[in-house]
């Protein structure tokens, strides 16, 4: 893993001091809340519905154990025993003080993590693929250029007040778990003909009240190119993206009113005028960003582990959880183990500090001190000896961590909604509950196999319900709780905006509703189709008529 | 009115504002240095320059492009970029356009909501004089200019980034 010099410690130090000297003249009076908004946003601070909220930045996901102890200590300390992961791999503290705010960057500080550009009109944490290098798919390994994209994009002169915020992801591999053509800028490292590596830019994805699967404006980057090319996009955005109206101001309607091919054409006479020399990074600290990454100290290991074959054997609890949330890893012995924070009845994405110094606990003692953030609100301990996993999974299954059900219909992305947000029309977390429970048989689950559904509890789609198979929007009807379901979304690889099924629904309509939106499923499938298949077969009027005729 | 504060060799100190800012509605003054609208200014900026016995500049809106002066840089004193509000980020990218691809080597002025916080931001993409509007003396100018040690990215300024730092310290260290 990348480990932090004295530099960029130093950066965080004066970061801090600068946040404190703000807050202090915010308490004084000599700022206003308007001009003080925008200084506690680009650190994380936002004001939710009961209290300040702060999000944490993890870079990439990925964390080591001393760093997720860290944010147990800080949830038991300032907030209230728990953290909340979120769509864009970073946590959130939801009952914070602004007093408390600047000593809990100093904490932060300390395990090299910061809540820098986590809000605000500027460029936030870089996402990358959560099974970065563990998997036997990657090109190339994701976290590199999103550490260089970290740096880069830090407290940058020319680009930290944009229109509006920006967000950039990045995937190694061919399958998509960054949702990469869902964000501002998606990057997809790829290999050309003559084996240079290289970037497939995707520019103007989003969700939000204007979804767009992102078009691709260039094939092939050549990859020590990525920062001019990056100053050429933003720079685009920058001058010419709208500030009239917020909910037009994200580069995706910049893209969409110009179109792809004229946006693509600008950016390219923008990037011809830069002195790349300059702008690109130079090798000597390429190679050291690579570096870091590269010295994870593998094991030499046969592929089959007894031990494990035979526990697996033995414990129909450990092969449920192996067949859900045990992934094949690029080193022989070795496997990627996703902790799923989906628990039956549980907030989707929550973990509690007493879960997260357990899962700091196996990172450090069976996982390389590595441990990840995924988009769907999970954790992953990325690197775990086949041999280890018996013990791993009974650690997990001790802290009510090891539900088996990852890419299964419990295992729900769900925004905060009306239960926290102060933007939020409806609650998403008691429709997450609702259900999970009426799934909560696990041989269903597994019969019904692979099902992403995704809550919103507003239209700005935090929840990405745009990009689920079936997706869930809450809306507000005349003062009642609504919700407006729709079907055949995709946030990975073969990217989809999903399509609104009927009328809104109340909401001890939903769980029945998906119900029966799974028994059409169930009852229309071939073979071993997924819902998403399915669905892209028969259309959606099957479906429909399923759910509307049931409630009428 | 807000105080002028120049950054001068590194320094920060209030300065003296010689120039008028001429509303477009309002004539132009007969003597003194004069900072215009760019529309005003390509209506009249020639036969003002050509008198010689004053200094011109031109302000700049965001939505404005500073490729409009491309030729009339070399004759101008002072380009004022305004922020009319502080979280409009355009300014910055006018800056540094200014300097980097048209080598101006006048005053970048910064005009409007101008804040201390900005400071560093501005500093970086070449910005040298600035009116905050939050009454900031140009100690707390510095200060906040010069509050981080390390920088990540290049910009205008000449400081030296972290790969830069770090590469020094390797050869130091060899």
């Amino acid at each position: 893993m990348y480990q932090y010099d004295v530099i960029d410690r130093e950066f965080l130090t004066d970061r801090s001091n600068e946040f404190r000297h703000q807050v202090a003249r915010r308490l004084a009076g000599d700022l206003t809340e308007d001009q003080f908004k925008p200084l506690r946003l680009m650190n994380g601070l936002y004001l939710q519905l009961h209290a300040y909220m702060l999000r944490v930045a993890i870079p990439y996901g990925s964390l080591n154990a001393r760093q997720a102890r860290r944010l147990a200590w800080i949830a038991r300390t300032y907030d209230k025993g728990y953290g909340h992961m979120t769509t864009r791999q970073n946590v959130q503290f939801n009952w914070i003080k602004l007093k408390d705010a600047p000593d809990i960057l100093d904490a932060l500080a300390e395990v090299d993590l910061h809540a820098i550009q986590t809000s605000g009109n500027c460029i936030r944490n870089t996402t990358a693929d959560p099974y970065a290098g563990a998997t036997a798919e990657e090109i190339d390994d994701p976290r590199v250029w999103s550490e260089v994209i970290r740096q880069w994009s830090t407290l940058h002169p020319e680009f930290s007040y944009l229109p509006r915020k920006f967000k950039i992801a990045i995937t190694g591999a061919l399958t998509d778990r960054a949702a990469v053509k869902v964000h501002d800028i998606g990057l997809i490292l790829r290999r050309a003909r003559d084996g240079s590596l290289g970037f497939e830019v995707i520019v103007g994805g989003g969700q939000g009240r204007t979804p767009y699967v992102g078009p691709t404006i260039k094939q092939h980057l050549p990859a020590s190119s990525l920062l001019s090319y990056l100053e050429a996009v933003l720079r685009v955005y920058n001058r010419h993206g709208r500030r009239d109206n917020i909910y037009k101001a994200r580069i995706k309607i910049l893209v969409a009113a110009l179109g792809a091919e004229e946006f693509g054409r600008q950016v390219e006479e923008e990037w011809a005028k830069i002195d790349q020399g300059r702008a690109d990074l130079g090798d000597l600290e390429l190679a050291r960003i690579r570096g870091a990454f590269a010295q994870t100290p593998f094991e030499t290991l046969p592929a089959r582990s007894e031990a494990f074959e035979a526990a697996k054997a033995a414990s129909p609890s450990l092969a449920r959880f192996a067949r859900n949330n045990v992934k094949p890893h690029k080193k022989p012995g070795y496997a990627i183990v996703e902790v799923s924070l989906k628990a039956i009845g549980q907030t989707p994405g929550d973990a509690t500090a007493d879960q997260l110094d357990v899962v700091a606990d196996l990172a450090e003692r069976y996982g390389l001190d590595d441990l990840r953030v995924t988009h769907a609100q999970n954790l992953v301990l990325p690197h775990i000896k086949l041999d280890d996993l018996p013990a791993v999974h009974a650690i997990l299954e001790a802290n009510g961590l090891a539900t088996a059900n990852i890419d299964l219909v419990s295992d729900i992305i769900a925004c905060p909604g009306l239960d926290y947000c102060a933007l939020a029309n409806a609650r998403a977390i008691p429709i997450a509950q609702d259900i999970a429970k009426t799934f909560a048989d696990p041989d269903r689950a597994e019969t019904i196999g692979e099902l992403k559904i995704k809550i919103s509890g507003c239209i700005n789609a935090c929840g990405h319900h745009h990009v689920a198979h079936i997706g869930i929007l809450g809306v507000d009807k005349k003062g009642e709780e609504f919700y407006q379901l729709s079907l055949g979304g995709s946030g990975a690889e073969d990217a989809t905006i999903g399509k609104i099924l009927g009328p809104a629904l109340p909401a001890d309509k939903v769980a029945p509703a998906i119900d029966t939106l799974v028994d059409t499923y169930l009852a229309a499938r071939q073979g071993e189709e997924r819902f998403l298949d399915t669905y892209r077969r028969v259309g959606l009027e099957p479906f429909k008529e399923a759910v509307y005729a049931q409630a009428d | 009115m807000p105080k002028l504060i120049k950054l001068i060799d590194g320094a920060t100190q209030f300065a003296e504002n010689t120039f008028v800012n001429v509303a477009d509605e309002d004539a132009i003054p007969d003597v003194g240095d004069v900072i215009l609208s760019l529309t005003r200014f390509q209506a009249e900026g020639d036969a003002l320059l050509s008198s010689n016995s004053r200094r011109v500049g031109v302000r700049i809106e965001p939505a404005e492009e500073v490729e409009a002066l491309a030729y009339d840089l070399p004759r101008l004193s002072v380009v004022a970029l305004a922020f009319p509000k502080y979280r409009d980020g355009r300014a910055y990218t006018s800056a540094r356009l200014l300097r980097e691809r048209f080598k101006y080597q006048g005053e970048i002025r910064a005009v409007g909501d101008v804040l201390q916080e900005q400071a560093g931001f501005m500093v970086r993409v070449g910005f040298d004089a600035f009116e905050p509007n939050d009454g900031a003396t140009p100690e707390a100018w510095a200060k906040a200019a010069n509050r981080f040690r390390h920088v990540y990215q290049r910009a205008v300024d000449a400081r030296p980034i972290a790969a830069d730092e770090r590469a020094q310290q390797k050869e130091g260290a060899l």
